[in-house]
């Protein structure tokens, strides 16, 4: 074979011809670069979340009083699901998330979309240091900022009990119907500024002639802001209703924490809590891995659910 | 804008500062705290400091306490946020290059598998790892923490997005014709030109460590392996049993919160840019 129909075999096989020598070639340089992650990520989400599954159809059965003659496991079907889901401290714990998950998330994106849209209007002075100001809560952890809140609800220490106290208030921020509003700040306070950085990103890739053309039609502030900017901006709210949505499902440590200062806070006060609570005070981990199953699969139902609806009413 | 009056201004103006009153009171408090005696912080008025200026005592007896635990979990939270990002991002640059720029049998079933990890809530899987390291023995020691610290499927799709839009293929022909091997040329063609991804990855890979508060919860049983939300919150546990944690716990909050606080501020672009990359491709 002369050089010249080497070049022409090759041109004619032109259409593919990377891909399957790249394939012989490199065969294993690819899994070398992935096996690490892979490794892990089977240890440590693979494995656990087909260990949940599998334990949540599965009833330990103890032989004698502590289970002293022995552990055996067999088969459950749907029992621990049942178990779980006639549970009635459990169904309490979802209702009482959904509830606040219908109040705090509406209200922490709308305040989250308002401060955005004032501080992109260019009408206030210092957006820098507020933007900074706003967005500070996000980098304290939430332990921590229940912490300090804590320190803020309890009588006695509380500032704001004191002022209360001044104008003739009686607020008790740790009672039975008022604890969960005072968990509802806590979680408005250390978010509102990770999403309003979520609207702000999508509000700087709004090509600025639009705005010139709006304000050519003569349109008001208020306007642009109903008629450009909202829908514009849609899919940043999306993205953060989503992620507000899972995280509500998933409340635990502020409940875990302020436990300690609110006897209105019961052992399953949110279903994460439940699910801690079954596994580790009643050393029940079939319940408590049925609740785990549950939550996850109620967060990718609620999340797509969501997202779904979200579309349709996008296209219509 | 130059339409709008002052008077407009001036009201905005006031709105902010009136919301960022709001989000900075809670951290003026904790500074004004810190700085009484335990006695002054439940007989002055909270918003303003007590008779006698503690700050230093406090601070000294945050660091002294129980033989200096609290330095240790700083160091540990350190370990554990520090080295498990870092890790994790190198391991997510790795697979994410892999699966970006090789055509290989399996690549799509990898991806998609890694993209369910996204989805699947930490919590969920806190209760089974502690299950399945309890078997292996990693229960209360460091690896409990770090192990799972080290891996970031969220980090692996930013990764893999980031190298298939921009690692030229001309790179990678260049480096083999130069005789480099696959490993050489990621090492040294790859990772420089990734950067910008990856100090995205490593900085939500560190948050995201630093705030878990379940999964060392569930692991950790001796105090001296907790990081520092850990730690806090068992001293915050104790003031109701002695008074004198009040001061300790107040000093620790102030301690970790500063440093937190003042990163943030810097590092917030570097949140903004990760933020529309996934809101934009996603």
């Amino acid at each position: 074979m002369t050089a010249t129909e080497t070049v022409a075999a090759e041109r004619a096989s032109a259409p593919a011809p990377v891909r399957p020598r790249r394939r012989r070639k490199f065969l294993g340089a690819p899994w070398i670069l992935l096996a690490p992650f892979l490794a892990l990520f089977v240890l440590t989400v693979l494995a656990p979340v087909i260990l949940a599954v599998a334990q949540s159809f599965t009833r330990i059965n103890r032989a004698g009083m502590f289970g002293e003659k022995g552990v055996t496991s067999s088969f459950a079907g749907f029992d621990n699901f049942t178990q779980a889901l006639t549970n009635s401290n459990f169904i309490q714990a979802i209702g009482r998330v959904l509830l606040f998950g219908v109040v705090q998330v509406p209200v922490m994106t709308v305040f989250a979309t308002v401060l955005a849209l004032l501080l992109e209007s260019a009408s206030a002075r210092w957006p820098a240091f507020f933007r900074a100001a706003y967005f500070l809560p996000y980098g304290i952890p939430g332990v921590i900022a229940t912490i300090l809140w804590s320190f803020l609800y309890v009588p006695g220490l509380s500032p704001l009990v004191d002022a209360g106290k001044l104008v003739g208030l009686d607020i008790d921020f740790l009672g039975p119907n008022t604890v969960l509003w005072s968990i509802a700040n806590i979680v408005t306070w250390t978010y509102t500024g990770y999403n309003m950085l979520i609207v702000i990103a999508q509000l700087k890739s709004i090509p600025s002639d639009i705005y010139e053309a709006a304000r050519m039609d003569g349109a008001s502030p208020l306007r642009i802001a109903t008629s450009i900017q909202l829908p514009l901006i849609r899919p940043a709210l999306v993205l953060s209703l989503v992620f507000s949505i899972i995280g509500t499902l998933q409340l635990f440590v502020e409940p875990q924490v302020l436990h300690t200062v609110s006897p209105a806070i019961v052992s399953e006060y949110t279903p994460n809590l439940s699910a801690y609570t079954n596994a580790f005070a009643y050393n029940d981990y079939g319940i408590a891995s049925a609740e785990a199953v549950i939550i996850a699969v109620a967060a990718f139902v609620l999340s797509f659910g969501f997202l779904a609806w979200t579309n349709r009413k996008g296209r219509s | 804008m130059t339409t709008r009056s002052t008077g407009w201004t001036v009201a905005v103006t006031g709105l902010l500062t009136v919301v960022a009153l709001y989000f900075l009171v809670p951290v003026y408090w904790v500074v004004i705290a810190a700085t009484k005696s335990s006695g002054d912080l439940f007989t002055t008025p909270g918003f303003w400091f007590g008779r006698t200026m503690e700050l230093w005592n406090n601070v000294v007896q945050v660091f002294t306490a129980s033989d200096h635990i609290y330095l240790r979990w700083l160091l540990n939270s350190v370990i554990y946020a520090g080295g498990g990002a870092l890790v994790a991002t190198y391991l997510a640059a790795a697979g994410g290059y892999a699966l970006a720029k090789y055509d290989f049998r399996g690549r799509n079933l990898v991806f998609g598998i890694v993209l369910g990890g996204v989805l699947v809530p930490s919590t969920a899987t806190a209760l089974p790892l502690f299950l399945l390291f309890s078997k292996l023995g990693l229960t209360n020691t460091y690896w409990g923490v770090l192990l799972p610290a080290m891996v970031s499927p969220f980090g692996l799709y930013l990764c893999r997005i980031y190298a298939a839009a921009t690692v030229e293929d001309s790179l990678l022909e260049s480096g083999r014709l130069d005789g480099a091997g696959e490993l050489r040329i990621f090492h040294s063609l790859v990772l420089r030109g990734m950067a910008p991804a990856l100090v995205t990855v490593f900085l939500f890979q560190l948050v995201g460590i630093w705030n878990n508060f379940l999964l060392p919860l569930i692991m950790l049983a001796d105090d001296k392996l907790y990081p520092i939300t850990l730690g806090l919150n068992a001293w915050r546990s104790e003031v109701d049993r002695s008074p004198e944690f009040y001061p300790l716990t107040v000093g620790g909050l102030l301690v970790s919160v500063v440093p937190l606080a003042i990163a943030m501020i810097f590092l917030q672009r570097y949140w903004r840019g990760g933020l529309t990359d996934g809101a934009v491709k996603g």
